[in-house]
């Protein structure tokens, strides 16, 4: 091993459209074919559902010899992550995937990933966290995870999820960043749902993550570093400062990394997507699968006259707060769709919501009424006609000036 | 007895060290010892990882560091995970080509009681089963000492801890220890063993053997904590000696999970009492109301001796 490992990414000399196969693949089977591209160094996982389609059929790819990656059939969550830091430290490209429990189970260790600037990329199909035991879709268990020191991208269909993948290793991976990235996908309505997905051709992908070289790693043993230190009050302080740092200005790396994918897939990368928003005075903000269904009421509204739009981050962390500022400033009425709640933040909001607002906040731009709307706990179905309804509420608030109740609850029995 | 390996200790006086001085780890210490006794028993670089706990935070004060070598540090629980991610690191970057094929590696993971007994039991299960080559150490000082003095279940019954204190009804400890060293046997992995540090020719070659194994080995050591044993920080050696000799910390190995090997018999096996005399944690099993539970505990260490006597028998 060299000594001097200054990181290089190889990357392909052609940025031109790729042509993409278009496959019929759930959004688990989208993500699998996407680590199958990038062939990761060491795959350590623990299955769950939802999550468990990506594990085994990467299972097959290794025992098929389509990958050569070393895979780690671990025996927790907890492990695969602990497993996927060792391999990190070891200069290793490393991936994984989870959801729901196994998330939660891994809390400890999603902080010290970030904590040692470690870029592991985790695709998390969004599960509700127990109890009562669900296994269907919302996102209280990433966003759990929203303060843990991880970028986050959340995928509306198969195909985000495929391409966000790719993406959140390059982004990870970058030398001035260096932090681990999650990629989130809805769980059965995402994860099980059959869509056709265009997949970049192998060598494409190859290609675009290049090859990754650690800064410092475990296995150079003639230039032995020690990680994970132990910070006294003298130094820990100035290093999360650095650490929330990198994560404040990781945004021109995922736009240039997001950016340079759109060129070569020719499918639009936007760090949050807007939907008829140019003079929207009624605006949803949602993240993933229930922006699908959003967008089709919107269309509706439109052709009666309703000036309505919807506004999808794909980013979450970092949050992407001046664009959504920018988005929604001249609306008249706004709803946040939450599928999670803070517990006990006022009146139980949702964690979009709470940072929605506080950019609002912060940008001066006070004068949008706001209400928050929790939705699909559970895997509580969100139908179109659910969808009208916010809409009604919010042309209410726009037509008497009134913002009523903040929180409000969609879909639920009453 | 009688493996062919041998110690030489011109050799390792000569070697560099790879726990250097000015680490914060108490004087008389069983842990330092016992770590450079192991890192000298082995000739190849190595990559190590090590459990929080005592030689964790005493060697990796930031700025400052005592590890001459790769060290990583990631939680209490999974040492043994952490170091198998390395493993596989290595595995898939030499079969790449990123790492010259030649490069032999040895991987090592520290834990201390606590850490092997308690929180990382199952982290460690997992590492044996997937069948890594690493080597597992856990440091026993027989209970969380980083954090006071806490009961593990490696504390032996009657020992009195800060949560398991010798009291007006209860003595110490209830329970007795985990047989830790016989469950990592049970993997049926290539290599697992018990040592101390006085007898470090014994030890080394428990390591030189574990480490040449083609799968994960297990060595389990007994390491003195003057504070936490309440004993004079110069009797460290003296008191693992006599957990020899009283046959309270036999050593023996296990191959395979079915060949036992006793590694040293005492002439004269002594009286336990002998080696609780001197540790003040054990103080109040002196005093006359407790004499049934030093005849229980006598009773149960003779009776682990003699199985591990039969089943050294059973295995030649
Ligand atoms: C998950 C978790 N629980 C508890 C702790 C607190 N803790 C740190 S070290 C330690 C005890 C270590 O004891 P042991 O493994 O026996 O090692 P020793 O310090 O005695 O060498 C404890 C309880 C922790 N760091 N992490």
């Amino acid at each position: 091993m060299t000594s001097n490992r200054s990181r290089t990414f190889v990357l392909g000399e052609k940025k031109e459209m790729v042509e993409s196969t278009y496959l019929a693949l759930d959004g688990a089977n989208a993500v699998s074919h996407a680590m199958r591209q990038i062939n990761p160094d060491v795959v350590a996982a623990y299955p769950i559902t939802p999550q468990t389609a990506v594990v085994q059929n990467f299972s097959q790819f290794v025992a098929d010899g389509t990958v050569d990656t070393e895979f780690v059939p671990v025996e927790s969550e907890h492990a695969a992550m602990s497993a996927c830091i060792g391999a990190s430290a070891a200069g290793a490209r490393v991936m994984t995937a989870t959801s729901a429990n196994g998330l939660a189970l891994m809390w400890e260790m999603l902080y010290i990933a970030s904590g040692m600037r470690l870029p592991i990329v985790l695709t998390v199909v969004n599960r509700a966290l127990s109890s009562p035991l669900n296994i269907h879709c919302d996102h209280s268990d990433s966003m759990g995870a929203r303060d843990a020191g991880w970028l986050q991208l959340y995928a509306e269909t198969g195909q985000e999820a495929y391409d966000n993948t790719i993406q959140a290793l390059r982004i990870a991976e970058d030398s001035d960043l260096l932090l681990p990235v999650m990629s989130c996908q809805d769980g059965f309505i995402t994860g099980h749902g059959v869509e056709r997905v265009g997949i970049l051709p192998d060598q494409t992908v190859q290609d675009f993550v290049g090859q990754y070289v650690a800064n410092y790693s475990l296995l150079d043993v003639e230039n032995p570093v020690t990680m994970g230190a132990w910070d006294f009050t003298d130094y820990y302080f100035e290093h999360k400062r650095q650490q929330s740092q990198a994560m404040n200005e990781s945004m021109p790396i995922v736009e240039a990394v997001s950016a340079e994918y759109e060129k070569l897939s020719g499918r639009p990368q936007p760090i949050i997507d807007t939907f008829a928003m140019d003079d929207a005075e009624v605006a949803v903000i949602v993240l993933s699968s229930a922006a699908g269904t959003t967008r089709s009421v919107v269309r509706d509204l439109r052709n009666k006259g309703v000036k309505a739009g919807v506004v999808k981050p794909r980013l979450f962390r970092p949050f992407p707060a001046q664009r959504i500022v920018d988005a929604i400033k001249n609306c008249k009425a706004v709803a946040v769709l939450d599928r999670a709640i803070s517990f006990g933040s006022p009146d139980g909001m949702g964690p979009l919501f709470l940072d929605v607002t506080s950019a609002l906040y912060n940008a001066g731009a006070c004068d949008v009424p706001v209400i928050d709307f929790i939705f699909g706990l559970g895997g509580r179905d969100m139908t179109p006609p659910m969808v009208e309804s916010v809409y009604d509420q919010l042309m209410q608030i726009r037509d008497t000036g009134d913002r009523g109740d903040i929180v409000r609850y969609v879909g639920l029995r009453g | 007895m009688t493996d062919r390996i041998r110690v030489n200790l011109r050799d390792i006086v000569n070697n560099e060290e790879r726990l250097v001085p000015g680490h914060r780890l108490c004087g008389g210490c069983g842990e330092p010892t016992i770590v450079r006794q192991i890192l000298h028993a082995i000739d190849t670089p190595v990559v190590l990882s090590t459990a929080t706990g005592c030689l964790e935070v005493s060697t990796s004060v930031f700025p400052y560091t005592s590890w001459n070598v790769p060290w990583i540090h990631s939680a209490f629980e999974n040492a043994a995970t952490t170091i198998s991610g390395a493993e596989a690191a290595y595995k898939a970057l030499k079969r790449r080509g990123n790492l010259p094929v030649d490069e032999e590696i040895t991987f090592i993971a520290f834990g201390g009681d606590g850490a092997s007994y308690d929180i990382g039991f199952q982290f460690i299960s997992g590492a044996l089963e997937r069948g890594h080559k690493f080597l597992y150490v856990c440091l026993n000082n027989e209970a969380y000492m980083n954090t006071g003095i806490q009961r593990s279940s490696a504390t032996p019954r009657g020992a009195h801890t800060t949560t398991s204190p010798a009291g007006e009804v209860i003595p110490g400890k209830v329970q007795w220890r985990k047989p830790f060293t016989r469950i990592m046997a049970a993997h049926d992995i290539p290599y697992v063993a018990q040592a101390a540090p006085h007898n470090y020719r014994d030890l080394m070659r428990k390591v030189k053997k574990a480490v040449a194994v083609d799968g994960p080995a297990v060595l389990n050591i007994l390491a003195p904590c003057p504070r936490g044993w309440r004993h004079a920080s110069d009797q460290t050696m003296a008191i693992t000696k006599l957990a020899a000799d009283t046959c309270y910390w036999p050593l023996y190995e296990v191959e395979n999970g079915h060949k036992f090997t006793v590694n040293y018999k005492p002439r004269e096996k002594q009286p336990v009492a002998e080696w609780f005399k001197t540790q003040g944690r054990f103080r109040h099993l002196f005093r006359p109301a407790n004499e049934w539970l030093l005849e229980e505990i006598q009773a149960k260490v003779d009776e682990e001796w003699a199985q591990l006597l039969h089943d050294e028998e059973c295995s030649s």
